[in-house]
């Protein structure tokens, strides 16, 4: 009964898995090519040439960048030795983790596009606002 | 809508076929514009499947441990809209202590939702895997102590506040 149970669970497992086999490798093709076409610190000088407050251009960075997140950390000193304040890296910290473009189409499929969208949106937001409150405190970084 | 997720198992599995045909056809164009950027993208691949397979090993294993031990019941008194600050506690805890890419995950989140798990807790897992605790050193290193540290409880607490809002925005319906 219990080993009868296990393949059970086992089929339905693996059936479910490599129902999303198609979408990981999409995702992964995808963020590859972004990483090798626009290297996230390409894209980090290209972006802060705009107008554009640091903590927006920090979490716009961060949202678009795929990759190992010790990558963004390894990033953001560098920027913050370049001069980039702490409200820009602190957003692009965080945004590089909680906000996935790349990976938008695989979420919505699997966890619904409205919460998807929303889910990213507010993280995108929070990112910002959560760059500026660490900054703001005296003698951080 | 189908309660079990069937039917959205099948529709992530149509939208891979075109998102990974889509992927091709990008890498055709930039085979024929730019083969070396091509050629670095497929290295790039290749090292980081190798990479997140572990990952996806460790999601695997929970999913089929969800599969044999979990059933709605216990999800939604551990993972419901009703378990308090026990699910969200539980539910940060596992999103710190997660690894890989977060899409690793969303086929477990999927099946967990499927099963009655809030929303709001899949938004606050997803966000709170922005605490990194094997990299904090190389965070101290760069930024100090006190960084490290209100970075890491601002994370949480915006992670509590991305799901609460997430889904007051988005609806906590069944997924569609």
């Amino acid at each position: 009964m219990r080993r009868a149970r296990l393949m059970a669970a086992t089929r339905a497992t693996t059936r479910s898995f490599a129902g999303m086999v198609p979408l990981v490798a999409g995702v992964l093709a995808l963020a590859s090519l972004v990483g090798a076409a626009v290297p996230p610190s390409e894209l980090a000088e290209a972006v802060s040439a705009l107008p554009v407050p640091d903590a927006l251009v920090g979490a716009a960075v961060g949202s678009l960048s795929a990759g190992h997140p010790g990558v963004s950390y390894v990033l953001a000193g560098e920027l913050r030795g370049a001069g980039v304040s702490l409200a820009g890296v602190t957003a692009f910290l965080v945004s590089w983790v909680t906000v996935g473009i790349i990976q938008l189409p695989f979420e919505s499929t699997v966890l619904g596009l409205r919460f998807a969208l929303w889910r990213n949106g507010v993280s995108f937001v929070l990112a910002v606002v959560i760059g500026h409150a660490v900054a703001a405190v005296p003698g951080i970084g | 809508m189908a309660v079990d997720g069937s039917d959205r198992k099948q529709g992530a599995h149509k939208a891979g076929l075109w998102l990974s045909a889509a992927a091709a056809g990008c890498y055709g164009v930039a085979y024929a514009w730019r083969p070396d950027v091509a050629a670095v993208a497929v290295e790039r691949f290749a090292d980081l499947a190798l990479r997140i397979a572990p990952a996806f090993a460790v999601v695997y294993v929970l999913m089929l441990l969800a599969e044999l031990v979990l059933d709605r019941r216990r999800i939604a008194r551990h993972l419901g809209r009703a378990s308090g600050a026990r699910g969200w506690a539980m539910t940060l805890a596992a999103g710190v202590l997660s690894v890989g890419p977060m899409y690793a995950w969303f086929p477990l989140l999927a099946d967990l939702r499927a099963r009655g798990m809030s929303p709001a807790l899949i938004g606050g897992f997803l966000y709170s895997r922005a605490v990194k605790l094997p990299l904090l050193p190389l965070l101290i290193q760069y930024f100090g102590p006190a960084y490290a540290t209100l970075l890491t409880v601002s994370i949480l607490l915006g992670a509590v506040a991305n799901g609460w809002i997430a889904v007051r925005l988005a609806g906590d319906g069944p997924t569609r």
